[in-house]
């Protein structure tokens, strides 16, 4: 790891007002750290944002979500509140790494770096959250821009994520073994204004993404059977030596069948 | 340089850094105690595993400025008064480890979950519960069996002393 100045900002103004072009955010530091000890970033400073207090917490009031951008996956896994009005996302927090990697990563790094691969950013999408910034809302369409790219402008730091409690979700997601992101993972959920849409992670060339040939097939019939018919092309997904492109296609189609029984 | 202090093991200890310095190198090199592990560097094997403010974190991917200020325990603070800790007796008698490369890890990281688990656990969630944490000896069998010994007599000693 390359030299680095450590600063711990207790309220968003001073994180802000700390940011450079050089400076980096750390909030879990699940990505950033092995990444610096790969030398593969080397920001000058760091700015740690576990000490604020504004992006700590969850809130629940009736459908209205709201999550702090430090909040932990193992939180959100352990929220009873969460839970009562969307277990789908308390049952994807609980698989994203492993139990120390849980209890500290959080949300708001998690949606920031945007891996291609990562759990997060299919629930988002899919429940057509919004991402708080320090000084605006962005609507995760618009967020989610692409492989490790997002809407957020330098030194943008996301405080919040809010969403609206689903009417029914469910997720449903391939581990890679060895890694444990997603080498597949899909994201299902019927809004409350019955509209349904549905986010598929790890298998995209560009990041996560909408599937609307399965968005109009569920617009009738919310279940496993409507997509039976459906063949998902391969030409726009991911190929490694994970998996081929026509292997994720097929794997999409068994990740949201999964992910629409789990949302019953 | 950075000056940092935590509690470690219930002692108060503080020390010079650099700003980059691991919590893991902090506590091998600054504090001595040598019994975390590193045994990779993609964060995913879980040798370096301590408690930070009472749970489990990969101490190499954590900064020790991060954990200025918190109590940490490491794999020497579990025994106390010259007796092992129920997990570690248990990693004896049910021989759950070869090299030992991993135990501290694992030991850290099974007391972290039989917490959270109030001492309930079962083969499938101890195994999905070590998915941090690789052995590359014992192909985890006595280690999982060493885990659920653990909790049951862990769980019992809780109910005798209520
Ligand atoms: C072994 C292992 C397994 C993992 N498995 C999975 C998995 O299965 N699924 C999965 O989704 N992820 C997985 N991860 C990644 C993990 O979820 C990370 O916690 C997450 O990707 C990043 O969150 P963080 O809080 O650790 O962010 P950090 O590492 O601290 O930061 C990541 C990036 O986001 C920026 N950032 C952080 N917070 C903010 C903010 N509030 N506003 C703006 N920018 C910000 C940082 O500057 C940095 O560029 C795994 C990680 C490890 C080490
Ligand atoms: S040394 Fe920390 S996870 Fe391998
Ligand atoms: S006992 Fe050798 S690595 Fe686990």
């Amino acid at each position: 790891m390359y030299a680095t100045n450590y600063h711990r900002a207790s309220s968003v103004e001073e994180a802000v007002g700390l940011a450079s072009e050089d400076a980096k955010y750390l909030a879990g530091g699940q990505t950033l750290i092995p990444t610096m000890k790969q030398r593969l970033a080397a920001p000058s400073d760091l700015i740690d944002l576990r000490h604020v207090a504004a992006m700590q917490g969850i809130k629940v009031e009736g459908d209205k979500v709201r999550i702090g951008a430090a909040v932990t996956h193992a939180e959100v896994a352990a929220s009873a509140a969460v839970r009562g009005v969307c277990a789908a996302l308390c049952d994807l927090a609980a698989h994203i790494g492993d139990p120390h990697v849980r209890h500290m990563g959080t949300i708001g790094g998690s949606i920031a770096n945007n891996d291609p691969a990562a759990d997060y950013p299919a629930a988002l999408l899919a429940l057509k959250a919004d991402i708080i910034t320090n000084n605006r809302r962005i609507g995760a369409d618009e967020f989610f821009a692409g492989m490790f790219e997002t809407a957020l402008d330098e030194g943008e730091l996301v405080t919040a994520v809010e969403l609206t409690a689903p009417a029914k979700a469910g997720y449903a997601k391939f581990r890679n073994p060895a890694s444990r992101y997603a080498l597949t993972g899909v994201f299902v959920a019927r809004l409350g204004d019955g509209s349904v849409r549905v986010a598929v992670t790890g298998a995209g060339s560009d990041g996560v993404f909408r599937q609307s040939e399965m968005e109009a097939a569920l617009a009738s019939n919310f279940s496993a059977d409507a997509l039976s018919g459906i063949s998902v092309d391969p030409s726009n997904l991911m190929a490694d030596l994970h998996a081929t492109a026509e292997y994720r296609a097929n794997l999409v189609k068994v990740m949201a069948k999964r992910a629409l029984i789990a949302a019953g | 340089m950075a000056s940092v202090s935590m509690t470690v093991n219930g002692k108060a200890v503080s020390g010079q850094c650099e700003d980059r310095t691991l919590l893991v190198q902090f506590i091998r090199e600054n504090l001595n105690l040598t019994g975390t592990h590193v045994g990779c560097d993609t964060s995913q094997c879980g040798a370096c595993v301590v408690h930070v403010d009472g749970k489990a974190v990969k101490s190499c991917t954590m900064l020790a400025v991060q954990a200025n200020g918190s109590e940490v325990l490491t794999i020497e603070g579990l025994a106390s008064g010259g007796e092992l800790h129920p997990v570690q007796a248990a990693f004896k008698a049910h021989h759950g480890l070869q090299c030992g490369f991993c135990t501290p890890g694992m030991i850290m990281a099974a007391t972290d979950m039989i917490k959270r688990h109030g001492g309930k656990l079962d083969e499938k969630t101890v195994r999905d519960e070590l998915d941090g944490n690789i052995c590359r000896c014992t192909g985890y069998h006595n280690i999982v069996k060493a885990i659920l010994a653990a909790a049951e007599e862990m769980g019992s000693t809780r109910q005798a002393a209520e």
